[in-house]
């Protein structure tokens, strides 16, 4: 597997180089958020904004409004947690051009609950105007600029940074409301969401073995979300939908397609694996998703108890995961 | 102050430097600029300030359990400090980041036990990197920037409407003075004459970024802070007689604020080759970690 570092930075300052209307704003999280290589090429379009992310929000909602597109880049959790209404008044109602880069969503921190971006995808969503993406893997990370750019008015970015894995073919960049189709079957409809569908790409082939069929698919637009295709794959499926996130189950991509399941009376059950209405605690990635069961065995124990079927897979069964160091130089702490 | 006691004070601010330094070089990487900037006001807190709660010995930490929700109540690290009792203090870690530092500091004040440090940042340990209020020493969340305070105001302000002597002590962080939610509690706490609230903030004038100046500047923030009711002292932050004075040098109708100018690389130079970046420290090279090495058998020796 192709593994990638530090993406995002060098995209960033490469895409936006015949941009002059796009400017980076920065809470001092600049070098976590592979904002440093921007700041330092394009130090005339680099704000410094301080440990002050209201100020940051509405201050570039009043940018937008004069023509200019700022970019917000700090740790998602600090964007809606801390500037919610911010966001709304300053951004989304005005439905102002400002792109929101969050990084660390979900629980791919050990900062714990003050770092961990659990309910982003819930909050976001339910304020109207704002675009919600996610990336996945390197291709998505290089190409969700691009897609928040041209996407008017307010996007909220779910961005990965560090040593990112390449799942889908370079040549291939992510599409507004476009969902990746990895695999086809018809027991299950599976629609996965940033790491996991790394996770959803290791059980399913593990699955299939056992002459169970899966039609998975990578969401990476998350709202808006109108994919009535996918909807009748799952009306017409043995078993149902599963959906696997980093996120609550509350308001994520379970909820969402929840929503759409029930608006197309699809009869079928769905299974929502992602935090089950909890906060989590720092620990490692790996001890997280496990924890929480947001991994690929937590899937293959899902479909073993709805299939009844004796499935035997083990961690080590499954195709290596990527799981980058605690400690390294593609990051700027431990965080 | 006794020569014994200010002796006793400076062994542990030593003692709390060269712990932070052992244990980044163990894990190759660590918070060692804020043991640097801090540790003589931990070890005055810990050591003089701070009116703590008896214990028989020192406390090992509990593995995490469960984060708060019905039939499972808040844990917090309150009983390494003042365990919420009447007439003694709390103390509030406002930049959770510190947490390392004053995981140091429970140990050098015979708060925690030593095998707990092993357990930092260890897979379904409450010894978090970011401190969580289950954390030693923690009583609240405190890792998004800047609530710290407030909440701080709001338990200053309860324990005053039972008339409890204990005081509600804070350790903040200059860089998260930066928020627009640090200024409204400063505005808060002075309007309600917050009287029971004594906050020492490590003026280190370096963040995240790099050096304050240069992200987002505060000063001059004694004389902001005054503008904002509080009464101000301005000391230097590696002497601990003036930090013990200052925390007896409190207003009675206003929260005080003790502004300790501090050297991030304080009694260890190596470090001032990372300028201006010291918020986290991570050898780039055998050779830079072999330095540190050094340093720390030189440390040791004393």
């Amino acid at each position: 597997m192709e593994i990638l570092s530090k993406i995002h930075a060098r995209r960033l300052v490469e895409w936006s180089k015949d941009k002059p209307e796009v400017y980076l704003l920065s809470a001092d999280l600049t070098s976590s958020c592979e904002a440093d290589l921007f700041r330092d090429t394009y130090p005339e379009r680099f704000l410094s904004m301080g440990i002050a992310e209201q100020n940051m929000l509405s201050f570039a909602g009043g940018m937008a409004r004069q023509g200019l597109v700022p970019f917000i880049h700090t740790f998602a959790v600090f964007i809606y947690r801390r500037a919610y209404d911010q966001i709304a008044m300053s951004v989304a109602y005005p439905n102002l051009p400002v792109k929101m880069f969050g990084f660390l969503p979900g629980i791919l921190t050990p900062g714990g609950a003050t770092h961990q971006a659990v309910e982003d995808i819930s909050v976001m969503r339910s304020l109207p105007n704002v675009t919600i993406l996610e990336s996945g893997d390197a291709t998505d990370v290089e190409s969700v600029i691009d897609v928040a750019y041209n996407t008017p008015g307010p996007v909220y970015v779910r961005q990965l940074r560090g040593e990112v894995p390449r799942l889908f073919d370079a040549g291939e960049p992510m599409k507004l409301g476009v969902a990746r189709k990895l695999s086809s079957g018809r027991d299950f409809i599976l629609l996965t969401s940033g790491i996991c569908t790394e996770e959803g790409m290791r059980a399913v082939p593990a699955l299939r073995d056992y002459g169970i069929k899966i039609a998975h698919y990578h969401i990476s637009t998350l709202k808006p979300f109108d994919q009535p295709r996918i909807i009748r794959e799952i009306a017409a499926s043995k078993y149902g939908a599963i959906t696997l996130e980093n996120h609550s189950v509350i308001g994520g991509l379970g909820t969402i397609v929840a929503e759409k399941m029930a608006e197309a009376a699809c009869g079928k059950p769905l299974f929502r694996l992602g935090l089950q209405d909890t906060f989590a605690h720092g620990a490692s990635r790996r001890y997280l998703m496990r924890e929480y069961g947001i991994d690929a065995m937590a899937l293959i124990e899902k479909v073993k108890e709805i299939t009844d079927k004796p499935i035997k897979i083990t961690e080590s069964d499954l195709t290596e995961t990527y799981t980058p160091a605690v400690h390294s130089t593609a990051k700027a702490e431990a965080l | 102050m006794k020569t014994q006691t200010k002796n006793r004070i400076q062994k542990m601010s030593s003692g709390i430097r060269r712990r932070v330094l052992a244990h980044t070089l163990e894990r190759n990487g660590g918070y060692l600029s804020q043991a640097c900037s801090a540790a003589e006001i931990f070890a005055t807190l810990y050591g003089k300030i701070l009116k703590l709660a008896p214990l028989n010995e020192p406390l090992l930490p509990e593995m995490f359990r469960e984060t708060p929700k019905r039939g499972f109540p808040a844990l917090t690290g309150a009983a390494y400090n003042g365990n919420n009792l009447w007439g003694y203090d709390n103390f509030i870690l406002s930049p959770a980041q510190y947490a390392l530092v004053l995981y140091a500091a429970l140990i050098e004040a015979g708060r925690m036990d030593e095998r707990g440090m092993k357990l930092y940042d260890r897979d379904g340990s409450t010894v978090e990197m970011i401190g969580a209020e289950h954390s030693p020493g923690m009583e609240v969340t405190t890792g998004s920037l800047g609530q710290g305070i407030s909440q701080a105001a709001g338990i200053a302000f309860a324990r005053k409407t039972i008339n409890d002597p204990g005081r509600v002590i804070m350790l903040m962080s200059d860089g998260e003075c930066q928020s627009g939610e640090f200024w409204e509690a400063v505005q808060a706490a002075s309007y309600h004459r917050i009287s029971n609230l004594l906050i020492y903030v490590d003026v280190n004038g370096f963040q995240c970024d790099g050096k304050m100046t240069t992200v987002m500047n505060l000063e001059p923030f004694d004389k902001r802070l005054k503008s904002f009711g509080a009464k101000v002292h301005r000391i230097n932050g590696h002497n601990i007689e003036d930090l013990y004075i200052s925390s007896k040098k409190v207003s009675d109708e206003a929260p005080t604020f003790v502004l300790c100018d501090t050297d991030p690389c304080k009694d260890m130079d190596i470090l001032r080759k990372r300028y201006p970046k010291y918020h986290y420290v991570r050898f780039t090279s055998q050779s830079e970690k072999a330095e540190y090495e050094n340093f720390y058998a030189a440390l040791s020796k004393f």
